[in-house]
């Protein structure tokens, strides 16, 4: 029988065939903490005893939730940390790169056929890089700190093959929200989501994050990409990597098959207050937005902010909408600022912060007001999640959260 | 012991917002438990409550402070047709423990209810429900009272590929 590219992936970790369902303790070739989950995983792994990490290269450390600090707490938190950096020889990218999973990727620090953990669930998006990442909470950090490893169940996996051309002003955020839709925010609990197809070969590693990104959104373990020429590629002057051959075999053994074709896809919104709740933006187009923010580890790379930039033209955005634009990292950033983006929102009225997850942590700042509503391009619109339990957030494509912040209403970006 | 029941999707911000990540204290963090979503809740709950819900319960961020403030509050035990798979993970290894019932959504809110662990069910209003056992390698985790308490005692693991230290 054969297997799926999670599976090739524990196989070859372990030095045996490895099946789904088995539970294996694995170890990693790279952990993610950052100011958020990373003081409890800190004071998780001396509780345990921990007195050195177990390869200080392999730990991964940046702040990028609340920075520049915020409050005293962060403050505080932040500096535990980067103490504790010095004092164990780990590297601490502070506040300088940009959001956790962008810095991974963009730095090479995770590549194919790895195993790689993050204390954040969005972990999932270097599935883009054909590694098999997870989330996982901060106790679980503190063992993996002193151990260099952890327990996996190998999950089961779901195969989507997504097949067509996307329309003009559509693309992979479009489909991930409609995939969303269709499994449902439960749908893939435990297992991982296998991402093939044309559509998924012919798309540029920005659009394979997207997609893997979310694959947290149905409750997925890891979102993935079997690497490819366009991996390889990406990688090329970040990292030297020997290339593995990970394609699933066709008769590996799948929980689920799911075709998705592209074709007559059109922008898809979700609306509050769950990631599944996906509709055709028709449906939801003329109503009104207090704050439309683009950015996030979702949506906030240079070809989603030239994608914004495209639909916004010479044009303005609406006086009657606060624009928040934060680009991933600094990479993101000064890519944005060379070739004239950043200028064109500014002079549009958009706000254009420092590299940071901003309003989509709900915690730092942007945050919305009882009654307020947003539209975002990040990935997740739970209740609550940016500010105010009363107010409304809304997710869509760059593409579509330009087009509406230009009319200061939900709008179809075909129609700009 | 009552039940807090609460529904479907019920995801991490919800049970503790992001404000409040910068604590890592449970007892602190347990002040703001469902604030905003179920204000009640931090002021009234006591000490071995049970949290009852439906599907996919702790969805989401991956916040260990989530289960965190839910110590901090008592609460022991939480009962779901189904559990998001980090908050699982993370529930057993902060000491909840976390158990599949089909039939929870039959549990109504504020009852009194027994748990028997041996005997993989829950009791109340005089009828009887399943709950499915925790996975066995979980269980060792339980059983030393946390994941902290089960790494403090190991020297070094056997991994698949060798002994890590
Ligand atoms: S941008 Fe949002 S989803 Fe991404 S790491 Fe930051 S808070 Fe999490």
């Amino acid at each position: 029988m054969g297997a799926t590219v999670v599976e090739k992936i524990f196989s070859s970790r372990c030095g045996r065939t490895v099946r789904a369902g088995e539970v294996v303790m694995a170890p990693v070739d790279g952990a993610m903490i950052h100011d958020i989950t990373g003081p409890l995983a800190i004071r998780n792994f001396f509780q345990m005893g921990g007195t050195r990490v177990f390869d200080p290269r392999k730990v991964i450390m940046l702040f990028d939730h609340q920075v520049p600090a915020d409050s005293i707490t962060a403050a505080e938190n932040q500096a535990f940390m980067r103490t504790f950096a010095g004092d164990q020889g780990i590297h601490n990218y502070d506040i300088r790169e940009g959001i956790c999973h962008q810095v991974v990727m963009e730095k090479g620090l995770a590549a194919p056929g790895e195993i790689i953990v993050g204390a954040d669930s969005h972990t999932c998006m270097y599935g883009a890089a054909g590694a098999f990442a997870t989330g996982i909470g901060s106790t679980d950090m503190g063992f993996v700190l002193k151990f260099g490893a952890l327990y996996f169940r190998v999950p089961e996996s779901i195969r989507a093959e997504v097949t067509g051309r996307f329309a003009r002003r559509v693309g992979p955020k479009d489909l991930i929200l409609s995939i969303a839709h269709d499994i449902g925010a439960d749908g893939a609990t435990y297992q991982a989501i296998e991402f093939v197809g044309e559509t998924m070969e012919g798309m540029g590693m920005e659009g394979r994050m997207t997609c893997c990104n979310m694959a947290i959104e149905m409750g997925a373990k890891a979102g993935i990409v079997p690497p490819d020429r366009i991996t390889y590629a990406y990688l090329e002057g970040r990292r030297a990597v020997r290339p593995v051959d990970l394609s699933p075999d066709p008769d590996a053994r799948y929980a689920d098959r799911r075709t998705y074709d592209v074709t007559d896809l059109g922008p898809r919104v979700a609306v509050p207050h769950n990631v599944d709740l996906a509709v055709p933006v028709e449906d939801v187009a003329g109503i009104r937005i207090d704050q439309v923010f683009i950015g996030s580890c979702t949506n906030g790379r240079f070809e989603d902010l030239a994608e914004a930039a495209e639909v916004l033209a010479d044009n303005r955005f609406s006086d009657g909408v606060r624009v928040i634009i934060i680009p991933a990292s600094r990479d993101e950033y000064l890519k944005a600022l060379r070739s004239g983006l950043i200028e064109r929102f500014v002079s549009a009225g958009a706000l254009v912060e420092a590299p940071c997850c901003g309003p989509c942590m709900g915690g730092a700042f942007g945050l919305l007001g009882p009654g307020e509503v947003s539209l975002s391009t990040s990935n997740r619109n739970f209740r609550g999640r940016q500010g105010s339990t009363e107010a409304k957030v809304y997710l869509c494509s760059p593409a579509t959260a330009a087009a509406s912040a230009m009319y200061g209403e939900i709008t179809d970006p075909r129609e700009v | 012991m009552r039940v807090w029941k609460f529904s479907n999707n019920i995801d991490t911000d919800a049970i503790i917002p992001g404000r409040y990540l910068i604590h890592n204290d449970p007892c602190v963090l347990a002040r703001h438990a469902f604030e905003g979503t179920r204000n009640e809740f931090a002021g009234q709950v006591r000490e071995g409550d049970v949290i009852v819900a439906g599907r996919n319960f702790g969805c989401g961020s991956s916040r260990e402070h989530a289960p965190l403030a839910l110590t901090g509050a008592g609460i022991r035990i939480i009962i779901a047709r189904s559990f998001a798979r980090i908050f699982y993970r993370n529930a057993v290894n902060v000491g909840i423990l976390p158990l599949v019932c089909e039939q929870a959504d039959e549990i109504p809110d504020g009852s009194e209810i027994t748990v028997d662990i041996e005997g993989s069910s829950v009791e109340t209003g005089g009828k009887w429900y399943p709950v499915e056992p925790v996975p066995g390698f979980m269980q060792d985790i339980i059983s030393a009272g946390g994941l902290v308490a089960y790494a403090r005692d190991l020297e070094e693991i056997e991994t698949c590929t060798g002994s890590q230290r």
